[in-house]
């Protein structure tokens, strides 16, 4: 049991912290901890959570996918046009159109690293800036209104059911999805392995490289749902849309404890990193604090989660021979 | 995977990656003047260095980080806290001293809290530079609000409007003279060839009694440095100072670095290769500019010319290797 606590100690950190932030906002105003307010906070953190969840199997592998913001705007786009296009069709053509668009566009990521070894940092560095600039070219740097779009298109995310906006339930989805994924399918738990030791795993007959792209491939059919929610929520498509959020995706998955150096990551905890950073954000007008302080706050949290997480060079001077792996990480 | 890239390192013994670009930067000179009249006009061509050289300061010493295994993401947002910092000093009423100086003293310290991060408590540098990203951003943000500081002295314009000698400007002149150093830095001292050794093998170096970490956080601080002093340019040029100034320039930076052949696993790299890449991306976006290309259309041309370029040596290899097998 004491194992169990120790094992799981960022979570009831970070479970703490969340609910001491819940209760003080609601100190301030008794507003906050109503059920509206309580479902708002998860309709606003399900898109950044879906994103989370294929952006900690990347991560877990050892690289890192910062193209899904633009993945995100360039599929959203797409589907945008398409629907002004063919307002008539049904709503399940554009849900599979968005998926497989985005698939596509993680797979050129993918190959990009599987087939060439290329690193991935690089490579989505500059798929993000790529797949920014074909949406202007495609859109020609116009905006996709609301009044453009069908009404089907617009209400779907918001339609309730038994309480809760559809949104809630693509990111419910999404969550069953990942962890039937990880738990239960062979390739899941072989994403473990190849960040852990990707030596060893190739050993084991594992192909890292392809295991590599299986989830940039996820990942980026993951942003492009997100992208056909994105535009129907906010019910406008545009070359700017979610501009940066590939960072608040990193840090949701850093705050949860997502390694970067790969291997270790738990679902639980990726969630509740992005819940930490929806109730921040929920919280900051609640309490007066101007919107503006949201980018530091995150940029803080994500400083303050990784030190927590550290082990510090400086206390090791003492030891002339350091173990291999310490040196290496220093 | 790590062998693959390591082994275009052969490439730069002799050269032929530098000579390379040196060529498709002529081809694309050529290009240029053939595409446009206006292009082989020397006061055009100088104020096309304006878009470039204050990125190029930045791209120096970030080879060295990069070369050293490190990278560093916040150096936009570096510039926008120094600038902010700027500002606020001539709002008070401080001298162009008095600005240029915490202009680039905020930048060292913003590089010296990546470098402590970083080597301290042993967190991958791009986690920390991420999280720094949002955080000196954030704090402009924090500070400026939507609004804008423009209390600048009139003397102040001249770091990034000025000009020593007809059509060469003060940033250019500022530039190579900055690359020049970087150079006598990475090839001709020990500094240099220690970089070399971290990048190629810490561990390695680390028993051969370098004091890895130390090396590490100078380079961090001498990124925030030249940081600063990009922020000191461009704020001068701009004359304002507003928090979404400079967004997005981590990634030109880091293009201009890579296409200059340094090698992103660190390792191997020249400061040569990254002053010929600095000015054919210059080439690349002024020709661009004038034949009217919007800036979001040239990202997708920079966003292609950072992946060709890292593909090209491993297409090249599978390519030799397929010719070998036959």
């Amino acid at each position: 049991m004491l194992n169990l606590l120790r094992a799981k100690l960022r979570e009831i950190y970070l479970t703490a912290i969340i609910l001491v932030i819940a209760i003080a906002v609601t100190f301030k105003s008794a507003d906050f901890m109503t059920s509206g307010n309580i479902i708002e906070i998860f309709n606003d953190t399900s898109i950044l959570a879906m994103l989370a969840l294929g952006q900690m199997l990347v991560i877990i592998t050892r690289g890192i996918d910062l193209s899904v913001a633009s993945n995100l705007a360039l599929t959203g786009m797409i589907v945008a046009l398409m629907n002004t296009q063919f307002p008539e069709l049904s709503m399940v053509y554009f849900i599979v159109l968005a998926i497989v668009v985005g698939m596509a566009l993680g797979a050129i990521n993918g190959l990009l690293i599987w087939k060439l070894s290329l690193p991935s940092i690089v490579v989505t560095l500059g798929t993000m800036a790529i797949f920014r600039g074909v949406i202007f070219i495609i859109s020609n740097g116009t905006w996709v209104n609301s009044h453009e779009l069908s009404e089907a298109f617009i209400s779907l995310p918001r339609t309730v059911i038994l309480g809760f906006p559809v949104l809630n339930y693509f990111g419910l989805a999404t969550l069953a999805a990942v962890i039937l994924f990880v738990t239960y399918i062979k390739a899941g738990r072989e994403i473990y392995a190849c960040g852990s030791n990707p030596a060893a795993a190739v050993y084991t007959g594992i192909d890292v490289g392809k295991i590599q792209c299986l989830t940039f491939v996820i990942s980026g059919a993951i942003a492009g749902l997100c992208g056909y929610l994105w535009v129907a929520r906010y019910a406008v498509a545009y070359v700017d849309i979610a501009n940066g959020f590939e960072l608040q995706v990193v840090a949701a998955c850093v705050i949860g404890g997502v390694s970067i150096a790969g291997g270790r990551g738990s679902i639980i905890g990726c969630m509740l990193g992005c819940l930490f950073l929806g109730v921040i954000k929920n919280a900051l007008p609640v309490i007066g604090i101007s919107p503006f302080w949201q980018m530091a706050i995150s940029g803080f949290v994500i400083i303050a989660a990784v030190v927590l997480n550290s082990k510090p060079a400086g206390k090791k001077k003492k030891i002339i021979l350091k173990p291999q792996s310490a040196a290496l990480a220093s | 995977m790590l062998n693959q890239l390591k082994n275009k390192s052969g490439l730069f013994k002799d050269k032929s990656w530098e000579i390379a670009l040196l060529g498709v930067a002529v081809l694309v000179f050529i290009f240029n003047s053939l595409a446009s009249p206006y292009f082989l006009d020397l006061w055009n061509l100088s104020d096309a260095t304006f878009n470039f050289t204050e990125k190029a300061i930045i791209a120096l010493p970030m080879a060295l980080l990069i070369i050293g295994r490190d990278i560093d993401l916040s150096v936009a947002s570096i510039i926008a806290i120094c600038s902010v910092a700027m500002g606020l000093v001539a709002q008070a009423g401080g001298g162009i001293t008095l600005i240029v100086l915490t202009g680039m003293s905020v930048g060292m310290l913003a590089g010296a809290i990546n470098g402590f991060l970083v080597t301290y408590y042993a967190i991958p540098s791009i986690v920390v530079t991420i999280g720094t990203m949002s955080l000196f951003r954030g704090l402009s943000y924090i500070i400026l609000g939507d609004g804008v500081l423009k209390d600048y002295p009139d003397g102040f314009s001249f770091f990034g409007q000025g000009y020593v000698v007809g059509a060469l400007s003060f940033e250019l002149v500022f530039f190579l003279v900055v690359a020049l150093l970087f150079y006598l830095l990475l090839h001709r001292t020990v500094f240099g060839r220690v970089v070399f050794a971290i990048g190629n093998n810490p561990t390695a170096a680390f028993y051969s009694g370098v004091a890895v970490n130390r090396y590490r956080f100078l380079l961090f601080v001498l990124v925030g440095l030249a940081s600063g002093i990009a922020s000191v340019m461009l704020t001068s040029r701009l004359g304002s100072t507003r928090p979404t100034i400079a967004l997005g320039w981590e990634l030109s930076i880091i293009t201009m670095v890579v296409l200059g052949g340094v090698n992103i696993l660190g390792g191997s790299g020249s400061i040569l290769g990254v002053v010929i890449a600095v000015f054919l991306m210059g080439l690349v976006t002024f020709g661009l500019g004038l034949l009217n290309v919007p800036g979001i259309v040239m990202s997708v041309v920079i966003g292609m010319m950072l992946i060709g370029v890292i593909s090209i040596p491993v297409l090249l290899k599978k390519y030799h290797a397929r010719v070998g097998a036959t």
